[in-house]
C-alpha cells in the first residue's frame, strides 16, 4: 500500500505548476475569459503540443501516453489552482472518456487519436434544463429513420459546446424512461440541425453553451459501441470520471485560495500587527487548511479508483461511491475556502481587481456541476440506508 | 500510488481475524466492543485478564522492535491489527498508555535499565500505566506544570509534590509517568523531569472526579513526598519537555490510526438505529449520515496518506489537521447519534444513570475536542506549524 505520489507523478505535478505559473498568470486568465471562444488558442496549442496533458490517460493506440488517472488528476489540480481557461475538461475528461468507455477498438483508433494529438477539440451533451445530472436525466431523444437516427431536444449546461469541434450527444430512444433506451452518438459540430449558442456565466472560466437539435439527421456510423447496447451505465461511469476530475480542479482552487489568502494577511497590518497574527485568523485559516488537504485526499483516493475502473481492477466499483465522497466534500471545501478568502481580504476581496473572486465564482460554479454536494450525499445516503450496506468495510 | 496491501500484509491481516475469533470468545465475548471511550472503568478484571491473553498470542506491543519485545510490525500491519481488533469487538485495551506512550518513549528516551526493567511488564500485560501531565493551572499551557521534584541525597531518591489532574485511568494504574519541576525556580519548559512512579505507595492519594457520563474514568492525582527512584527519571533533571513532547508526537501519531475502525462500528450503529426507527426517512437525516461517512471514508484517506508520507511514523505538515478532523466528526457523530434516536435518546435503560452506547458516545465525544490538545490549540499548531503564522503572543 503506497498512497503517496511516485517520483513520477511528483514531476508531472510540478511541471504543471511551473508552466501554468507563468503561463496561466491573472491578466492571461483574465483576458481569456473576455473571449466567445473562452481560451487563448495559442496556449492551447503549446499546452496541446508541448505539455501533451491531453494524452496523459490516453491509450498508446491511439497516440496517448499510457499514463493513469493519477497523473491525470495530479495536472488538473494545477489546472484548478491557476484556473487554466481551456477546452482541456472538455475534451479530456468528458468526451475523451465517454470514447474510453463506451467506444469500439475501432471507433477509438478514429475518434480518440484527433483529441489525443491536439488536433480537434470535443465534449459531451447530457444535461437538460433541471438540476438532475444522472445519466437518467437524458431527455433530448432519437428516432430510427432510414440510414440513421434523428435527434431532437435542447441540451444545456455544456460544457466548451459552442466551441467544440466534435461532440458527443446522449440521446434516449423516444418514448423509453429510466435507463433505458439511451444512446450516444458522435457528430462534427457543424452538422445541419445543430444549433449551438453560448450562455453567459457568472464564472466566465469556463464556457458553458446551449445546444439544440432541431431534426438533426446523423448515420448509424455514428453511435457509440454496438448500436444495440444500452449506454446509460457507460454515461454513468463517464459522469463519475468527469466529477472526479471536477473534485481534482477544486483542491487547487482551494489550495490557492488558502495561499493567496495567507499571502495576504502575512502582508496587511491592522492595530499594528498583520492580521494573520489575530487568533481568529488563524483559525479560520487552520479551518481552510484542514478542508484542502481532507479534499486532496478524497480527489486522490478517487483517482486511484478510477485508474481502477478504467483498467478493470475489482476496486473499481467503488466508482459510484469514491465520486460521490469526492465530490460532495470538494465542492464544499472549495466553497468554503474561497469564501473565507473573500472574508479574510476585507474590502479588496469584494473588487474585481483581486483574484480571489475568480475564485469563489469558480468554487461557486462547479459545485454545481455534476451534481451539487447534497445531491451527491444523497446519492450516497441511497447506498448506506436504502441499499444492503456499504459501511460494513473501511 | 497503489491502493491495495500487499500479499504478505493481507495474509497477516487473516492471521489477525483469525485469532480475534478463536479467542475472543468464551470468558471474553461479554467484554466484546466494551470498555472503549467513555466505557473505560468498565470490566477491568477481564480486560486485564484479556490483556494477558493478548500477550500470550503476542498481540501487544507489536509495533515495538523485536529486541524491545515486540514483532518489529511495520505501520501498515499495525493499522491493520488495529482495524481487526476493532472490527472484531475487541474490548478497550487496559495497556494502551504503557503500550502506545510509554514504551515507545522508552525505547527512544530511556537507558538500558530503564527498558529492561520496564518494557516486559508492558508487553506481558501486567503493569498498566497512568500520564500525569495535566495540573489544575497547566491545561493547555502544559510548561506551566508546579509539581516539584526534589533529590533527597540521604535516601537516594526523588521526592514529588504537587497535584496532578483529569489523569485517566489512574486508579487501575501501576505506574504514572509524570512531568515535574526539577529546578523550583526555572519556568515555562526549561527545569523540567520526566519520572516514572509506582501508584501504590503512601505519598500518593488518588480521587476520582465524576464525569459528564456520571462514571470515573480520571482522577485527581495529590503527591506529598511521594518517592520515585534516583534511576526512574528519563534523560537528566532538565530534559523533561523534550521527552514529554517525543510523547506527545506518538500519542498524535500512528497510535491513533486504528481507531477509525471502533468510529466505522459507532457510525453502523447509528446507521442501524436510523434504519430501525424510520429516521433513515428524513432528508436531513439522511444528509447528514452520509456526510459523517463520507468524513470517516475521508478520515481513513488522510490517514493512509499519512502513513505512506514518513515511514518512521514521523509526520507531514499535512498531519497536523488529523486530531482536529477526527474529534471534530466524532463530535458531530455523537449529535448525529442522539438526532437518530429522538425522544428515545433521553431515556436511560434502568433508574440509575446507565447510558447506552450511543448515549456514551454523544455525552463523551465532547471530550474529544478537548483532550490531547484542544480544537484551538490544533487550530494554533496548524497555523503556526503548518501555514507559518506568527506565534501567539505570551502573557506574563
Ligand atoms: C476525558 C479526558 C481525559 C483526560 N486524560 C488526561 C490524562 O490521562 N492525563 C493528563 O495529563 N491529562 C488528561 N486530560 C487533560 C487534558 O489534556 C486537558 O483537559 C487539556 O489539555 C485542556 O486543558 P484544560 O482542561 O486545562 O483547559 P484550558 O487549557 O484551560 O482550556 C480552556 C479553553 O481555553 C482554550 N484555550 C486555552 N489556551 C488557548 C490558546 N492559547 N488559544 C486559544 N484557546 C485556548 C481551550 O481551547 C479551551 O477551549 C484529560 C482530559 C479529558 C477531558
Amino acid at each position: 500500500m503506497e498512497f503517496a505520489f511516485t517520483e513520477e507523478q511528483i514531476m508531472i505535478r510540478e511541471t504543471a505548476a511551473a508552466f501554468l505559473q507563468e503561463a496561466s498568470t491573472s491578466a492571461a486568465v483574465r483576458a481569456a475569459m473576455d473571449t466567445e471562444l473562452g481560451y487563448d488558442p495559442e496556449l492551447w496549442s503549446t499546452i496541446s503540443s508541448d505539455m501533451f496533458w491531453q494524452a496523459i490517460h490516453l491509450p498508446e493506440n491511439c497516440g496517448g501516453m499510457g499514463l493513469g488517472y493519477v497523473e491525470l488528476v495530479a495536472t488538473l489540480e494545477q489546472m484548478g489552482r491557476y484556473l487554466l481557461c481551456s477546452p482541456f475538461f472538455s475534451t479530456v475528461c468528458l468526451a475523451a472518456n465517454a470514447l474510453l468507455v463506451h467506444a469500439s477498438d475501432e471507433q477509438q483508433i478514429e475518434w480518440l487519436s484527433p483529441l489525443a494529438s491536439g488536433e480537434k477539440t470535443a465534449t459531451l451533451a447530457y444535461t437538460s434544463r433541471g438540476t438532475d445530472w444522472s445519466a437518467e436525466s437524458v431527455s433530448v431523444t432519437w428516432t430510427p429513420v432510414a440510414d440513421g437516427y434523428e435527434l431532437n431536444g435542447e441540451y444545456r449546461y455544456v460544457i466548451d459546446g459552442h466551441s467544440a469541434d466534435c461532440l458527443i450527444l446522449a440521446a434516449r430512444e423516444v418514448g423509453s424512461t429510466g435507463a433505458d433506451g439511451i444512446r450516444l452518438f458522435l457528430v462534427d459540430s457543424d452538422t445541419e440541425g445543430l444549433q449551438r449558442q453560448r450562455l453567459g456565466t457568472i464564472d466566465e472560466t469556463r464556457k458553458q453553451a446551449a445546444i439544440c437539435c432541431d431534426s438533426l439527421r446523423v448515420p448509424v456510423s455514428a453511435v457509440l459501441g454496438d448500436p444495440a447496447t444500452e449506454a446509460c451505465s457507460s454515461l454513468s461511469t463517464v459522469i463519475d470520471l468527469a466529477t472526479i476530475c471536477v473534485a481534482a480542479e477544486q483542491v487547487g482552487c482551494s489550495q490557492q485560495a488558502l495561499d493567496s489568502t495567507i499571502a495576504y494577511t502575512r502582508e496587511r497590518v491592522q492595530f499594528g500587527r498583520t492580521i494573520a497574527s489575530y487568533q481568529a485568523v488563524k483559525h479560520k485559516a487552520a479551518d481552510m487548511m484542514l478542508k484542502v488537504e481532507a479534499a486532496r485526499s478524497a480527489a486522490y483516493y478517487a483517482a486511484c479508483i478510477a485508474e481502477e475502473a478504467l483498467s478493470g481492477g475489482v476496486l473499481g466499483q467503488e466508482l459510484a461511491e469514491a465520486a460521490s465522497v469526492a465530490k460532495a466534500y470538494c465542492s464544499d471545501a472549495a466553497y468554503f475556502c474561497t469564501g473565507t478568502g473573500i472574508q479574510l481580504h476585507g474590502g479588496v476581496g469584494f473588487t474585481w481587481e483581486y483574484d480571489i473572486q475568480m475564485y469563489f465564482k469558480r468554487a461557486r460554479a462547479s459545485e454545481a456541476l455534476f451534481g451539487a454536494a447534497g445531491q451527491h450525499r444523497e446519492r450516497l445516503a441511497a447506498m448506506l440506508l436504502d441499499a444492503p450496506a456499504i459501511g460494513g468495510a473501511l | 500510488m497503489k491502493l491495495e496491501f500487499s500479499a504478505a500484509d493481507e495474509a497477516f491481516r487473516e492471521e489477525v481475524a483469525g485469532w480475534m475469533a478463536e479467542n475472543l470468545v468464551g470468558e471474553f465475548a461479554p467484554i466484546r466492543f466494551r470498555g472503549g471511550p467513555g466505557d473505560e472503568h468498565m470490566y477491568v478484571e477481564e480486560r486485564i485478564a484479556w490483556e494477558q491473553r493478548l500477550a500470550a498470542g503476542g498481540w501487544t506491543c507489536i509495533g515495538w522492535p523485536e529486541e524491545c519485545g515486540g514483532r518489529g510490525a511495520s505501520i501498515e500491519q499495525q493499522v491493520i491489527f488495529a482495524e481487526e481488533y476493532a472490527r472484531a469487538g475487541g474490548p478497550g485495551r487496559m495497556g494502551h498508555i504503557g503500550e502506545g506512550l510509554t514504551g515507545p518513549t522508552l525505547i527512544a528516551f530511556g537507558n538500558e535499565d530503564q527498558q529492561a526493567r520496564f518494557l516486559p511488564g508492558i508487553r506481558a500485560g501486567k503493569e498498566f500505566w497512568c500520564q500525569g501531565y495535566s495540573e489544575p493551572s497547566a491545561g493547555s499551557d502544559l510548561a506551566n506544570v508546579k509539581t516539584k521534584a526534589r533529590f533527597d541525597e540521604e535516601r537516594g531518591v526523588w521526592l514529588i509534590n504537587g497535584q496532578k489532574v483529569w489523569t485517566s485511568l489512574a486508579q487501575d494504574a501501576d505506574w504514572c509517568f509524570v512531568i515535574a519541576r526539577t529546578d523550583p525556580d526555572s519556568v515555562a519548559h526549561k527545569g523540567l523531569g520526566f519520572f516514572l512512579i509506582r501508584m501504590d505507595q503512601p505519598g500518593i492519594e488518588v480521587r476520582p472526579i465524576r464525569q459528564i457520563t456520571g462514571t470515573s474514568e480520571f482522577n485527581e492525582v495529590f503527591f506529598d513526598d511521594a518517592e520515585c527512584g534516583a534511576g526512574d527519571i528519563v534523560g537528566a533533571p532538565g530534559d523533561g519537555w523534550k521527552v514529554a513532547m517525543g510523547l506527545l508526537g506518538f500519542e498524535r501519531g500512528v497510535s491513533t490510526l486504528g481507531q477509525q475502525m471502533g468510529f466505522q462500528n459507532e457510525l453502523n450503529a447509528v446507521i442501524a438505529a436510523a434504519k430501525d426507527n424510520g429516521a433513515a426517512a428524513d432528508p436531513l437525516i439522511r444528509q447528514r449520515i452520509a456526510d459523517a461517512h463520507v468524513g470517516l471514508k475521508i478520515m481513513r484517506y488522510n490517514s493512509l496518506r499519512m502513513l505512506s508520507g514518513g515511514g518512521d511514523g514521523s509526520l507531514q505538515p499535512e498531519a497536523t489537521i488529523y486530531k482536529l478532523y477526527w474529534a471534530s466528526w466524532r463530535r458531530n457523530l455523537g449529535k448525529l447519534a442522539m438526532d437518530v434516536l429522538g425522544p428515545e435518546a433521553e431515556m436511560l435503560e434502568g433508574q440509575g444513570y446507565e447510558l447506552g452506547p450511543l448515549q456514551t458516545l454523544f455525552l463523551f465525544s465532547r471530550a474529544d475536542t478537548i483532550y490531547g490538545g484542544t480544537n484551538q490549540i490544533q487550530r494554533n499548531i496548524i497555523a503556526e506549524r503548518a501555514l507559518g503564522m506568527p506565534r501567539e503572543p505570551k502573557g506574563n
